[in-house]
């Protein structure tokens, strides 16, 4: 029998032929993220490792401080300081705020992941590399400091399934949508333990921003790693950030599937997905009537230029509704320049957004942008859980970048033609 | 491994580590200021009512959402002795180990034990005796690979043997 993608890469770093889904293998790990949180835990647990002195493979370790950062208090400060020291002592790549982001954009943009790499973090969304056709998921601390120390780790090799998205996408359809649709038909444990492999032809077209988001999102499936497999426009963007020497891997026609969905995705309109679960998915159009007090637009989910510009368009012209305060997130600052050069600062500046420095902030309720009692949030960040931004009693909905700027715009959640529709007809 | 035993309190589907551990306490590292915020989200009597060796017993894919090594960290710090669900989410399923903190997979125990029963645990065997009720439950087996992690108490304990076996060869 056929293998997979995901079976390829791990039985070629297990240094195997071939893996079958249920069985525990030890494979070499090619990158391990950490960021300030899962990493100070991991250091602790890397001093506790007898016989463990240095990182075993330094250039593989990449610390990326983000989810705190820049620094909120002195706590996370004094977390961060030690992190940086372990970092620069041990000659890891340590990515410094001002030169970085958010972990998910600055892996990729920095040319470190890509095509047949195992790749772990210390983050559940590390899944999002899978994009590029690597294996990739999120690990706890221990898992990152065992990993520093002996260059392996343990994955129980998850079954394979099968999501092939048919059709040509309507318009302001992205990769947020297919991923929220998709998780509202299969529900939050749906692909638990298992790899999610994207097919179809509506895929040939999306954007690696799109990519990115649906293998970011397919944790909230419960997937071990969401998987994409490699083509021009894969090859056209790892050109770009100079990733250069990569094996691709492709499954093999007769692969074994635990699971098959196909879906007609010419039918699917915007999502959004209400509290307080990502599965709670529902086209924007049966939103019905409600208000908003913040949007968030970006983070690792839906950072990338792409998105910054589908939500520009938007919102060009326009204004945020009095009430509402609207926070636009870069994935990173390679990200934010960009902006600057497009004019989409201006853009949003104008339309009365504040623009802020890459970070988690918001997302994890930490900082910048955190919800109060009984506050409604629409945002297009990955997790909607009770507390996820802030208060217990706040609610978020999610959704993507143009939907959340016409939503901003009009104070209530509606999608993006009537608030463009309404500028033409102006 | 020794016997677990103590009164049960139960939560249902989905629990996930943002309402187990909230991400405003997440840049905290020790143990027992983690256990003081343990379900701040979910249950805000959780860490008062709660006595050292008790059992959470919760519905399916128990962990799920952020990686946070310090969900299962907290629950383990505030006294709790183990959870039993009919699934984990796989991240907690692998912190809760690599970290050596009990958790079994049982549906029937979930459907039917109930809150503030007294049950007692035999992690070796993975049977769950409710002594309220008197039913017994098997909890699934864990792979050959994932018991010696579990009986070296983690998996530092793995890693050193690997390091020790590199230096000497």
């Amino acid at each position: 029998m056929g293998l997979t993608i995901s079976e390829k890469i791990l039985a070629r770093h297990a240094g195997r032929d071939s893996v079958e889904p249920g069985e525990i293998v030890m494979v070499d790990v090619d990158v391990v993220l950490a960021n300030e949180l899962s990493a100070a835990l991991a250091i602790d647990e890397f001093k506790k490792i007898e016989g463990a002195e240095n990182i075993l493979r330094p250039d593989s370790a990449v610390f990326v401080p983000d989810h705190f950062t820049p620094n909120k208090d002195i706590t996370t400060a004094k977390l961060v300081q030690r992190v940086r020291e372990f970092a620069l002592s041990q000659n890891a790549r340590w990515f410094e705020v001002g030169r970085a982001g958010i972990e998910h954009c600055v892996l990729p943009q920095n040319g470190i992941v890509g095509p047949g790499q195992v790749i772990i973090g210390g983050d559940s969304h590390t899944t999002t590399y899978g994009a590029l056709g690597a294996f990739s998921t999120g690990v706890g601390s221990t898992d990152v400091a065992v990993a520093w120390a002996i260059g392996k780790t343990w994955l129980r090799v998850p079954p394979t399934f099968k999501v092939t998205y048919h059709g040509q996408l309507q318009p302001w359809v992205g990769g947020k949508d297919l991923i929220l649709y998709t998780i509202g038909r299969i529900t939050v444990d749906g692909a638990t333990y298992m790899a999610m492999e994207f097919h179809g032809e509506a895929l040939a077209g999306l954007p690696m921003a799109g990519r990115f988001t649906m293998a970011n999102m397919s944790i909230e499936a419960g997937a071990k790693n969401g998987i994409f497999h490699v083509d021009d426009v894969t090859r056209e963007y790892l050109a770009s950030v100079r990733h250069t020497s990569y094996t691709e891997y492709s499954s093999d026609p007769d692969a074994h599937y635990e699971h098959e969905i196909e879906i007609d995705a010419s039918q699917i309109e915007p999502q959004v997905a209400f509290p307080s679960i990502p599965e709670n998915a529902r086209p924007v159009s049966q939103a019905g009537d409600v208000k908003v007090d913040q949007v968030v637009i970006g983070t690792c989910t839906n950072g990338w230029i792409e998105d910054m510009r589908e939500a520009a368009q938007v919102l060009r012209g326009h204004h945020v509704a009095p009430h509402i305060r609207c926070i636009v997130v870069p994935g990173s600052q390679e990200v934010q320049r960009q902006m600057v050069k497009e004019g989409l600062m201006e853009i949003f500046m104008d339309a009365d957004c504040i623009v802020s420095t890459s970070t988690c902030g918001p997302c994890i309720g930490g900082h910048m942008g955190v919800l109060g009692e009984y506050e409604v949030c629409l945002s297009t960040t990955n997790r909607n859980f009770v507390g996820r931004m802030g208060a217990r009693t706040a609610e978020i909905y999610l959704a993507n970048p143009a939907v959340a700027a016409a939503t901003a715009v009009a104070g209530h959640i509606v999608g993006p033609d009537e608030v463009v529709g309404r500028r033409a007809a102006a | 491994m020794e016997t677990l035993r103590g009164r049960v309190w139960k939560y249902g589907a989905n629990i996930n580590t943002d309402v187990i551990i909230p991400g405003r306490y997440c840049h905290l590292t020790d143990p027992q200021e983690l256990a003081k915020y343990c379900m701040a989200d979910l249950d805000t009597e959780f860490v008062d009512k709660i006595k050292p060796g008790d059992i959470i017993v919760a519905g399916p894919n128990f962990g799920c959402g952020s990686s946070r090594e310090v969900a299962p960290v907290s629950i383990k710090a505030s006294g709790i002795g183990a959870v039993v669900a009919p699934s984990f989410a796989r991240i907690f399923y692998r912190n809760a180990i690599n970290i050596g903190f009990p958790i079994f997979e049982s549906s029937d125990a979930y459907d039917e034990i109930n809150e503030g029963d007294e049950v007692e645990i035999d992690p070796d065997s993975g049977t769950i005796t409710d002594l309220t009720t008197g039913k017994q439950y098997q909890a699934k087996g864990f792979p050959e690979f994932l018991q010696q992690i579990m009986a070296r108490g983690g998996l530092r304990g793995y890693a050193e043997e690997v390091l020790a076996s590199r230096t000497q060869a």
